[in-house]
């Protein structure tokens, strides 16, 4: 436990000193926020309040960049190995990373929230209890997609092209840029399967939907279940040595990761849960955005459930 | 040996179709410092990095301090402390940070204080590593391997790369460390090193011990290669001076006559007497003693470098 708490506070200490940190972790998350508010959502609150949760979704997606190029460059380095001939264990460098992480990640959405608040007036944040636990379990869950990333490349270069390859469809089919209710229907399918899709699915209907836990127990699940399984895969395949590369058929175990998604897609593909709770939460933002105008009626605003909305289809 | 801290029996490492450590055996006793001397490539660093528990072995057997590294690697390392070949700490880590970090993996530990006064980097409390110079660097390296006061003490290769004063300054440390009882093993390709801070030294080639014992025993074993060179103010017969009492052979090189000889203070009185009684004059004369090198080119037939 001791070295679990000086290595994460060592990680801190030195992620709070590097340039490339404070740009990626700080000012681009917090210009992100900017772009979404005040462009896209022209400072209207009720937008600003249905942007926040693919803001934040992309500040915790964003994890597992960072920690994927520290641990390779760690290990290229010799770095790694020279902790390996210390009694700090492969779990121990592996959970710091993630709380770290954690740690560095929580103020920039708490800022985030506040200037929602206070410099966008959005009325209401949602259930702060639901944000805070998608958030904590979404940042260490791709965190640890960060792990296994490092863990199944060889060099700086692969890492990056890998954290390439994923960063592009977890932004651009999850909703966290292009409005998932945008997307064509065999596209807003395919994004059932990504993690991305549950986390900004999540963050929406806790802000927008006000959302308790309970109703978003799913997306809490599947990612806890996949944190799980990335941090387990991870340690099974940590390298010290910079020389030591990774077997072909190790990268195939990371196929395993896939797996709780793969079931989640398939089951919500089948039941539609999620096209129409984010079909509803459109409309009820629409309507939210009628009945702030002079002319507009609050009569037509939609009820909290998505299951009662007579163009969305029911839940199984 | 009686219990000895350190025994390898024929230890075995492959990586894939290349035998890095071919059946290595040696054992150290408790305060010794024991050297492992051969070229690149010869199979120090893997043995070491076994003993470590940094790497497997693929045979043999291996205690440290009673643990096998394979299978106690946990209990090991709280006992041991390592500068590997190539140790390097995050560019944005200060030292005094380095230290208490390290320090608070282990059960028992020194005070980091301690170790930046004992180890001249007072000066250096909050320098970042990346603005230590290569000498600091290592005098960290060494520091952070006795942070936990270990038992046994691995440098490997502690001085490559480093310029003659720096060298100099980590020989002071490790003969302080000698001084404090720490059993020591290092590696080194180079012979300065090994005569001067070794109790005794296994010479390593190919994978292989090919032989060990103390620098004055391995040189001794090789006391027929000590070497007089002698100029003189007229021409010899290289035939007489070979004959001559405790000269083995005798060679000329640039006007020198090189006599290697078997008991040295024998030949050379009868060096002078032949002299005399030819009339002849005894100009310049230097002794070479065998040195460790000398020793790795009889057995090996190439030089320790090569």
């Amino acid at each position: 436990m001791t070295n679990l708490l000086t290595l994460t506070r060592m990680r801190v200490q030195l992620a709070l000193r590097n340039k490339m940190f404070f740009f990626f972790s700080i000012v681009m998350p917090i210009g992100f926020f900017f772009l979404y508010s005040g462009v896209f959502a022209k400072g209207d609150p009720i937008v600003v309040a249905y942007l926040l949760g693919p803001v934040l979704a992309l500040n915790v997606m964003g994890s597992f960049w960072g920690l994927s190029a520290t641990l390779v460059m760690f290990r290229e380095q010799g770095i790694l190995r020279r902790f390996h001939v210390t009694p700090a264990t492969a779990t121990d460098m592996l959970v710091s990373s993630v709380l770290a992480n954690y740690f560095l990640t929580i103020p920039t959405v708490v800022v985030e929230l506040l200037l929602a608040k206070f410099l966008f007036h959005v009325t209401s944040l949602g259930d702060l209890t639901s944000i805070f636990l998608l958030v904590s379990i979404g940042t260490v869950s791709f965190g640890s997609l960060g792990l296994v990333i490092a863990s199944v490349t060889n060099t700086m270069q692969e890492t990056q092209v890998l954290n390439q390859l994923l960063w592009l469809p977890l932004i651009f089919l999850s909703g966290a840029t292009i409005p998932f209710t945008s997307l064509s229907k065999s596209v807003q399918h395919i994004a059932l399967f990504l993690p991305a899709t549950y986390l900004v699915h999540g963050l929406k209907n806790a802000v927008v939907n006000n959302f308790g836990p309970s109703k978003i127990l799913l997306a809490l699940g599947s990612l806890g279940i996949w944190f799980l399984l990335t941090l387990f895969l991870s340690s099974q395949l940590f390298r010290w040595e910079p020389e030591a590369k990774i077997g072909r058929k190790a990268k195939f175990y990371v196929a395993t990761t896939a797996i709780p998604f793969l079931l989640l897609g398939i089951w919500e593909a089948k039941n539609g849960r999620v096209i129409a709770e984010e079909k509803f939460t459109m409309q009820r933002v629409d309507h939210s955005q009628k009945a702030e105008k002079p002319e507009g009626s609050k009569d037509g605003q939609p009820s909290s459930d998505p299951t009662k909305q007579e163009d969305t289809k029911p839940l199984d | 040996m009686a219990n000895p801290v350190l025994k390898v029996e024929n230890l075995l490492k492959n990586y894939g179709e290349l035998q890095a450590v071919r059946g290595i055996s040696f054992e150290v006793a408790e305060g010794e410092v024991f050297g492992l001397l051969g070229p690149n490539g010869a199979g120090k660093t893997s043995t070491v990095e076994i003993l470590e528990g940094l790497r497997n072995a693929d045979g043999g057997t291996v205690s440290v301090c009673g643990y096998d590294p394979q299978k106690n690697p946990d209990e090991l390392k709280h006992e041991i402390g390592a500068a590997l070949q190539s140790t390097a700490l995050p560019e944005k880590m200060r030292v005094i940070e380095a230290l208490k970090l390290f320090a608070s993996f282990y059960k028992r530990k020194r005070k980091p204080e301690d170790l930046l006064k004992r180890f001249g980097l007072e000066e250096k409390r909050n320098a970042f590593y990346s603005q230590l110079s290569g000498g600091q660097k290592q005098r960290l390296a060494l520091a952070i391997a006795l942070v936990n006061d270990p038992k046994v003490v691995f440098l490997d290769e502690p001085t490559a790369g480093l310029d003659p004063q720096v060298r100099r300054e980590i020989y002071d440390v490790i003969e302080e460390l000698r001084r404090d009882n720490k059993t020591i093993v290092l590696t080194t390709h180079y012979i300065e090193e090994a005569e001067r801070l070794c109790d005794r030294v296994a010479i390593v080639d190919h994978g292989k011990v090919i032989v060990q014992g103390t620098p004055r025993e391995l040189k001794q074993s090789s006391a027929d290669k000590t070497r007089i060179e002698v100029r003189l103010a007229r021409e010899e017969s290289q035939e007489k001076l070979k004959s001559l009492e405790g000269v083995s052979d005798c060679r000329t090189l640039n006007g020198l006559y090189v006599l290697h000889c078997l008991r040295p203070p024998q030949a050379i009185v009868s060096l002078v007497k032949y002299l005399e009684s030819q009339d002849n004059e005894l100009v310049g004369l230097e002794i070479a003693t065998p040195s460790l090198e000398d020793v790795f080119i009889e057995l090996t037939g190439r030089r320790l470098r090569d």
